[in-house]
């Protein structure tokens, strides 16, 4: 019976595949044939005839699950678009999903037993910078391949990795002259959880507000990762009165402190604010009513009006239900897989110097959030977008920047 | 005075002192459950934490269901008690079959009470989800009140203030005016003696317990209008948790309700004054130097081992 099912099934498949070649449909599809895997595989990865594994190296446990289930789903749905279009050279992407388990020895352990044993061709993968700093000595040693999606603090830059998101002076330089220019804004208020990210992007910022904008900055203050009392930093904000709060408060404490600036009557009618951390995914926490009229600075949101976006968000829904939401990272991990075909097609050959020598210059034209060029530093030339939340969770783009050229070292800022 | 007027310095003196109440009232209502247990008996729950979760999703699954019928500005009553109810039955099963056994091994309920707490966090992500989620709250919850225009009174923390001082004398009630209380603290002071006059301390430890993670429950709830809801949102807590309790005297409810008042007016004082984050070093630096002199906390309990 079961045979009997499974010739008719490649008898049926076989035809509609004719058929659809026939008709055309199915155009720039590769086959594997053409690419004979003794020369497009010469260093021993795991690429056969009809298959080439890739490694998702995220935290699905733990503390950073909250943030990094986006970028698995969005990974996961590229992979499977990629592989019902035919796969990379003729090669369907088998997936190997390793958890970091929000721990950062564990994620170069990850990579280790990924790039060593799995021999994958290459990994979507990290999110935090801890995470990524942990697992690139492993992918330098072992010559891997990562594609990382986080907007991030920049100062890296490793021939391994192709960093999908935008690094601190892409998000930062243009939405600070957005709202000096549109809300006349002269003096400044810095908070930020007390890590990396926020720290280097705080000084980023005073730098471009002190010397480039003629602003000032009243206060700079950083928040311990996980305090929910807001109550004393409010009131100072309050006495200082600020024309604008530059935020990056992260994770818990995001959510806390939305809720008690809030309910301290300080709401986007009486205060202007943008923010570089809070993504759809953070509405979720934070609640729609209590963000209602504050702007962020991100390269995408859900609500982006092109067919590319309105495609992706569709399949997204389809595939992760109808209440997922997608935010900046998530897009940005979208990227990944597609950079990675490109790439690979590119170069015709797997081997991963090939790859890496092969991506810089090239445009993915179908990126949900637009155009995106991957540049010789590996960082990607992207426009920046500031959105101003609605009750609905959703943000209205109230501006578009042009292209800006990733600068991971950026001159006069550090 | 620093180029601010007298009457701008007035209304931060004001929201200043009702900010370090409100955060008093919030270290009082996270310790308190832990205090019972903790203080009670000498169980150190690593996953108090996770109760206070139990109580926060609860009260998100009621929000949705009281936007869907329609109730949703009385709806966090309802959510208060059933938090309660909730978390008391989990506390009551999880005595049964596990805190029980190990009343004779106090590290062993610590690494425990550590695995239990890894556990829910990782039943929450399964069943909620990994993302965090907020409650939809009340109307009369929003925002604050204006005594005069400068002055804003977030209404959350009043709430939560009220909430604090109801459970607080409930509690008290509840260990120094019923029988059951009596019974504990009968257990607490001499165990086998207790057993002797015919006090079941098996059924006391399980109560006990239970009410702990209720309260923790409550607490739980009461913080969905403050804070974040997500599978760890009980790490966030369970630090300030313990300090509160350590700090204040293992086995005193009178020495937990004063160690979250010193913790929450230094806390909120120094953070007005220095920056966040170095506001809450020094107060944990002082607390430290003060465990040091005094390793049994603000008010130690007079009961001979």
């Amino acid at each position: 019976m079961s045979s009997l099912n499974r010739r008719g099934f490649i008898k049926t498949s076989g035809a509609l595949m004719g058929a659809m070649m026939a008709a055309g449909l199915i155009s720039g599809y590769a086959f594997a044939a053409d690419f004979p895997t003794a020369k497009v595989n010469t260093t021993g990865l795991a690429v056969t005839d009809t298959t080439v594994k890739v490694g998702i190296l995220h935290s699905a446990t733990g503390t950073m699950a909250i943030s990094e289930t986006g970028s698995i789903q969005a990974e996961k749905l590229a992979i499977e678009q990629i592989n019902a279009m035919g796969g990379i050279l003729g090669r369907k992407i088998e997936i190997i999903q390793e958890d970091g388990a929000s721990d950062w020895p564990t994620f170069a352990e990850k990579a280790k037993k990924l790039l060593e044993k799995d021999k994958v061709a290459s990994v979507m993968g990290c999110w935090t910078s801890a995470s990524r700093k942990a697992a690139l000595p492993v992918f330098e040693k072992d010559n891997g391949l990562l594609f990382y999606p986080t907007f991030y603090e920049g100062l890296e830059q490793s021939k391994n990795v192709f960093y999908t998101g935008q690094e601190a002076t892409q998000q930062i330089l243009a939405g600070l002259d957005w709202i000096a220019k549109e809300k006349k804004a002269k003096s400044f208020y810095l908070i930020g959880s007390d890590y990396i990210w926020p720290r280097t992007s705080m000084k980023i910022a005073r730098k471009h507000i002190e010397q480039h904008l003629g602003g000032k900055v009243v206060g700079e203050e950083y928040i311990a990762l996980g305090d929910t009392q807001f109550g004393s930093v409010i009131n100072k904000i309050k006495l200082k009165k600020p024309d604008v709060i530059y935020a990056a408060v992260v994770g818990g404490s995001n959510v806390a402190w939305f809720k008690q600036l809030n309910a301290a009557g300080l709401n986007s009618s009486k205060q202007t604010m943008l923010t570089i951390s809070v993504t759809e995914d953070e509405v979720l926490g934070i609640g729609g009513e209590n963000l209602a009229g504050f702007y962020s600075a991100m390269k995408y949101f859900q609500s982006q009006d092109n067919a590319e976006n309105k495609k992706f968000v569709e399949a997204f829904k389809k595939r992760w239900g109808k209440d997922a939401v997608i935010g900046d990272v998530t897009q940005a991990a979208y990227l990944g897989p597609w950079l990675y075909k490109a790439a690979v097609e590119r170069a015709g050959s797997f081997d991963v110097d090939k790859v890496q020598a092969a991506l810089p210059g090239y445009t993915l034209k179908e990126a949900p959030e637009g155009p995106v060029t991957v540049e010789t530093n590996h960082h990607l030339t992207t426009k920046l977008r500031i959105g101003q939340w609605g009750k609905d969770g959703q943000a209205k783009v109230v501006y578009t920047s042009d292209y800006i050229k990733p600068d991971p070292f950026p001159k006069g800022y550090q | 005075m620093f180029g601010y007027s007298m009457a701008e310095i007035g209304n931060i003196v004001v929201m200043q002192g009702f900010s370090g109440l409100s955060m008093f009232t919030v270290l009082l209502l996270m310790a308190l459950g832990l205090a019972i247990i903790f203080g009670q008996m000498g169980v150190i729950n690593m996953a108090h934490g996770e109760f206070m979760t139990i109580g926060a999703y609860t009260t998100v699954m009621l929000s949705k269901v009281a936007a869907t019928y329609g109730f949703t500005n009385y709806y966090f009553i309802f959510a208060i008690l059933i938090a309660f109810v909730l978390a008391f039955a989990v506390g009551y099963f999880i005595e049964f079959i596990m805190i029980r056994h190990l009343y004779k091994r106090p590290l062993d309920t610590l690494l425990a009470t550590w695995g239990l707490s890894l556990v829910m966090q990782q039943i929450f992500r399964s069943s909620f989800g990994a993302k965090e989620v907020s409650a939809e709250l009340p109307e009369w919850m929003l925002g604050s009140f204006n005594p005069t225009p400068d002055i804003d009174i977030p209404i959350n923390g009043v709430f939560v203030m009220a909430l604090a001082a109801l459970v607080t004398f409930g509690v008290y009630a509840f260990m120094f005016k019923s029988r059951w209380g009596l019974r504990v603290r009968a257990t607490v002071q001499n165990r086998t003696m207790a057993g002797a006059v015919g006090i079941n301390t098996a059924k006391v430890d399980r109560i006990t317990f239970a009410l702990g993670c209720g309260i923790a429950g409550i607490a739980g709830a009461a913080f969905t209008t403050i804070a974040s809801t997500g599978p760890t949102t009980g790490t966030l807590y369970i630090v300030d948790s313990f300090m509160v309790v350590v700090f204040g005297g293992a086995a005193s409810i009178i020495g937990t309700i004063a160690s979250a008042f010193g913790i929450a007016q230094a806390q909120s004082v120094l953070q007005f004054f220095m920056t966040s984050s170095m506001g809450k070093v020094t107060t944990l630096l002082a607390i430290v130097s003060i465990l040091m002199v005094k390793p049994e906390g603000l008010f130690a309990s007079k009961l001979r081992k």
